[in-house]
C-alpha cells in the first residue's frame, strides 16, 4: 500500500499540466462504432482554473477520463504531468492517480460506509502517509471546507452540498497536481453551486492547483482562466477567461 | 489494512439483512458439520475405547497365526511366551508406555451341557484370558467416554474353573434359567437333532475320565467343553458358567466362551507345555501405538523371533469399517454445506458488487489498484464465512451441552449394550478449528470470482453505473 517511493510522483518542472495530442475515442457497440473524439489536441497549463465546455455528448466526459487516466484513447497520445500515461500498465496508472489527480464527481461518490472524515483520509491511505500525518492533513482540509463539526458524519446524513464540499476535501487532501471535476455543481442548488464554487476558487487560489472542469454553469464558467469549447468530439475554440492566476 | 476492515465490517453491517441471510446458512453448515463430527468423534472414541478393552491395542501372535491360525490355534502356540512377555514388559521403550501386557489362547471345540434333562451341545469359539488383566483392560478409557467397566467378579485368577458365555449360547444351551437371563427364551419344543439323539455318552463318558463334570458343589451351572489336544487327542474339561455376557455379532454371541487361561490351555495342551496364542498390550495412550509397533518389531527382529504384530484395527475389521462409513457421511456432509455456503456467498457477493460499481468506479479513480478490489471483496466474504462459522459454533456447543445433559443412550454398531450419546465437541478442537477454518475459507473462495469480477471492472464504466 505504501507508494511513497512510486517513481509516478509527478514534478512540475512545465508550464503544461496536461497535453494531448490527435488523441481519439471510439466506444464500440457490438457493431456500431460511436466516435466520442475525433483527434483532438489541447495544452493546460498548471496553476490556472481551466473549463472544458459543450453540449452534452460533445466529448467533454471523455475528454476528463482520458486526462484523469482512468480511460486510454483509440488513437494519440495523452501527457499528464509531464508522464506519457499511455506506457503505464494498470497498476502504475493508479498508483499514478493515486499520487497526482484528485477526482470532483458530479453524484459526489462518497463511500457510503465510511465518515466524512474517512473519506477524507481515504486518498492518504492509498499513497501510505503516515497516521499521524494523515489525521493532521485530513482535519486540515475538512475544517479548510467548512465541515469539522460534521467529520464522523456519514455521507447519508450530510446534505448535497456538505457532500460536494467532502468530495473536494477528498480531492485536494493529497495535494494533488491536478483536479478534474465532472460537472460539480449539476446536482446541487444554485445557492449552494455558488458557495461550492466559491470554495473551489478560494482553495485553487491558495494552493494554485490546476483544476480542470467540464461543466456547463455559466456560474462556474466565470470562474474560468482557461476556456476550451468542444463539439462533436472536437475542440473548436480555445479562449482566456481571468488572468488573476 | 484497518480501513480495509473498517469497510469489509461495514459494508457486511450494511446490508445486514442480506448478510444475516448469508451468515446464517454458514452458520448452519458450521453447526451441522460440527455436531455430527463432535458425535462421530464419539462414536470413533467408544469404539476405539470398546475394542482396546477388549483386544488390546497391538497382540503378538506366531507368525502366520493372523492369516491361517484361527482354524488351528493350537498350533500357533508361542512358545516360552512367559520370556517374550518378559521381554516386552521389561523393554525400556514399551514400559512407560505400558497398561497391560497379558497373555490369551484361542481354541474352540464342543460345548455340551448335559446337567437337568438337557442334552444340548454346540460348537463354540473360546479365548482364554487372565481375569484380572480382563479386569484391568475393561477399565482403559483414555477418551472418557464413560465406558470403564467395573472389576468382573464372575471370573477370579483364583478359580480356573470358572467362565462366561455369550447369551446366545446360553439360550441354545439352555442356561437361561439357571443364569437368570431376562429375554431369553427357552425352545418350546426340541428340535429333532436334540430330542431324538441319545446323550453324547462319549462326551460325558471322557468327562468322567478326566474326573470333571462329577463336581457341581458352587451351584453354578456346567458345561462339558470338548476339544482336541495339539497332538490330536480329545480332550474334555468343565467350564462352572458364571454368567452369560452378549456379544455385539449374533455369530460371536452364539458361539462365545471367555475362560481361565489355565482352563483353555488344560483342554489344548493337556499336560504338555502350555503355550499362549496371543500376548496382548493395551497402552496408556492410543497415539503411542506405532512406536510401540515398531519397537515390537524391531525386538522380533533382533532376538529372531518367529512371531507377528497386529494392531486392534486389524482384529477388529469392523471398527475400521464403521470409522470408514462414519468419515464418508461426515465428508458428503461438509460437502453439501460447503456447497451451500458456496452459492449463498457467491450470490449474496455478486449482489454487493452489483450494487457498488460506482463505488468501485470511485475508488479505482482514486488509484485503489485491481488487487485492492479483489482484496476488499475477498475480506468481506471471509468475515461473512468467519461470523458465521463463529456463530454456528456457538450454537453446537449450546446444543451439544444440551444434547450430553439429557442422558441419551443408544447401540452403536457392533457394540451389545447401551452406550451414551453424546456430542464430544471440547475434546476435539482440531474438528472445531478445522471445520471453521473450512468454512471461512470456502466462503473466501466463494467471493473470489465475484471479487474478480469488481476487479476487473472499467473505472469508466463503473463510474457511469447509477
Amino acid at each position: 500500500m505504501n507508494r511513497t517511493d512510486s517513481p509516478l510522483v509527478a514534478t512540475p518542472t512545465q508550464t503544461t499540466a496536461v497535453r494531448l495530442r490527435d488523441a481519439a475515442k471510439v466506444y464500440r457497440t457490438g457493431e456500431v462504432e460511436v466516435p466520442a473524439l475525433r483527434g483532438i489536441s489541447i495544452d493546460i497549463p498548471y496553476h490556472r482554473f481551466s473549463m472544458v465546455i459543450g453540449a452534452s455528448g460533445s466529448g467533454k466526459s471523455t475528454l476528463l477520463n482520458l486526462i484523469g487516466c482512468i480511460d486510454a484513447p483509440t488513437r494519440g497520445t495523452v501527457e499528464v504531468c509531464g508522464e506519457a500515461v499511455g506506457a503505464l500498465d494498470d497498476d502504475h496508472l493508479a498508483d499514478f492517480r493515486a499520487r497526482n489527480i484528485g477526482f470532483i464527481f458530479q453524484t459526489f461518490s462518497l463511500v457510503p460506509v465510511l465518515s466524512a472524515y474517512e473519506n477524507v483520509e481515504y486518498p492518504l491511505v492509498l499513497v501510505g502517509t503516515p497516521e499521524a500525518e494523515r489525521r493532521r492533513r485530513t482535519t486540515a482540509v475538512l475544517e479548510a471546507v467548512g465541515l469539522g463539526p460534521y467529520a464522523h458524519r456519514r455521507p447519508n446524513e450530510l446534505s448535497g452540498g456538505q457532500r460536494q464540499r467532502v468530495a473536494i476535501a477528498r480531492a485536494l487532501v493529497k495535494a494533488p497536481q491536478i483536479v478534474l471535476a465532472d460537472e460539480p455543481t449539476a446536482n446541487l442548488d444554485s445557492q449552494t453551486g455558488t458557495a461550492i464554487i466559491e470554495l473551489m476558487r478560494r482553495v485553487q487560489a491558495e494552493s494554485r492547483t490546476t483544476f480542470v472542469f467540464a461543466t456547463h454553469d455559466a456560474q462556474l464558467m466565470a470562474q474560468a482562466h482557461e476556456i476550451f469549447v468542444i463539439r462533436d468530439g472536437t475542440l473548436v475554440e480555445h479562449r482566456h477567461g481571468r488572468s488573476d492566476a | 489494512m484497518k480501513l480495509l476492515f473498517k469497510t469489509a465490517a461495514r459494508n457486511i453491517l450494511r446490508n445486514s439483512r442480506r448478510s444475516l441471510m448469508t451468515g446464517s446458512a454458514v452458520a448452519a453448515g458450521a453447526l451441522a458439520m460440527m455436531l455430527f463430527g463432535g458425535f462421530v468423534s464419539y462414536i470413533f472414541a467408544g469404539l476405539e475405547t470398546i475394542n482396546v478393552q477388549r483386544v488390546g491395542h497391538l497382540s503378538v501372535f506366531r507368525a502366520g497365526y493372523f492369516l491361517f491360525g484361527s482354524g488351528n490355534p493350537a498350533a500357533y502356540g508361542i512358545d516360552d511366551y512367559r520370556r517374550v512377555m518378559d521381554l516386552i514388559s521389561t523393554d525400556p521403550k514399551i514400559r512407560p508406555l505400558l497398561n497391560v501386557v497379558t497373555p490369551t489362547q484361542s481354541l474352540s471345540g464342543i460345548a455340551g451341557n448335559y446337567s437337568g434333562g438337557n442334552e444340548a451341545s454346540k460348537t463354540f469359539l473360546g479365548v482364554g484370558l487372565v481375569p484380572s488383566a480382563r479386569d484391568r483392560m475393561r477399565q482403559w478409557d483414555e477418551h472418557r467416554t464413560g465406558n470403564a467397566r467395573p472389576t468382573d467378579a464372575r471370573l477370579s485368577d483364583d478359580d480356573e474353573s470358572r467362565g462366561l458365555v455369550g447369551v446366545g449360547l446360553a439360550r441354545i444351551l439352555g442356561l437361561c434359567g439357571s443364569l437368570h437371563i431376562s429375554e431369553c427364551p427357552a425352545a418350546s419344543t426340541k428340535a429333532d437333532t436334540l430330542d431324538s439323539r441319545k446323550p453324547r455318552e462319549d462326551i460325558v463318558g471322557l468327562a468322567q475320565l478326566e474326573g470333571t463334570s462329577s463336581e457341581r458343589k458352587d451351584g453354578l451351572p456346567h458345561l462339558d467343553l470338548l476339544g482336541a489336544t495339539v497332538g490330536g487327542a480329545p480332550n474334555v474339561v468343565s467350564l462352572a458358567v458364571s454368567g452369560a455376557e452378549a456379544q455385539g455379532a449374533r455369530e460371536l454371541d452364539d458361539n462365545y466362551i471367555a475362560m481361565h487361561l489355565g482352563l483353555a490351555q488344560q483342554l489344548v495342551y493337556g499336560r504338555g507345555e502350555h503355550k499362549a496364542t496371543g500376548i496382548v498390550l493395551q497402552l496408556k495412550r492410543t497415539e503411542d501405538l506405532p512406536a510401540v509397533r515398531a519397537r515390537l518389531n524391531q525386538l522380533i527382529a533382533d532376538k529372531h523371533l518367529d512371531l507377528e504384530v497386529r494392531d486392534f484395527g486389524e482384529l477388529a475389521p469392523f471398527y475400521v469399517q464403521v470409522v470408514a462409513m462414519f468419515s464418508s457421511i461426515f465428508v458428503f456432509i461438509s460437502l453439501v454445506m460447503g456447497l451451500i455456503v458456496l452459492f449463498a456467498v457467491v450470490n449474496t457477493m455478486t449482489m454487493n458488487v452489483m450494487e457498488r460499481t460506482n463505488e468501485i468506479g470511485t475508488i479505482r479513480a482514486m488509484g485503489l489498484r485491481r488487487g485492492g478490489v479483489r482484496n476488499q471483496f475477498l475480506l468481506e466474504g471471509a468475515l461473512i464465512g468467519a461470523a458465521g462459522a463463529t456463530i454456528g459454533a456457538l450454537l453446537a456447543f449450546a446444543i451439544g451441552a444440551v444434547v450430553n445433559t439429557m442422558g441419551w443412550s443408544w447401540i452403536p454398531p457392533g457394540n451389545s449394550s447401551p452406550t451414551p450419546f453424546r456430542v464430544d465437541l471440547t475434546g476435539h478442537p482440531s474438528l472445531m478449528l478445522g471445520t471453521w477454518i473450512v468454512l471461512t475459507l470456502v466462503a473466501m473462495a466463494a467471493a473470489l470470482i465475484p471479487a474478480n469480477r469488481a476487479a476487473r471492472l472499467s473505472v469508466v464504466d463503473a463510474l457511469r453505473h447509477v
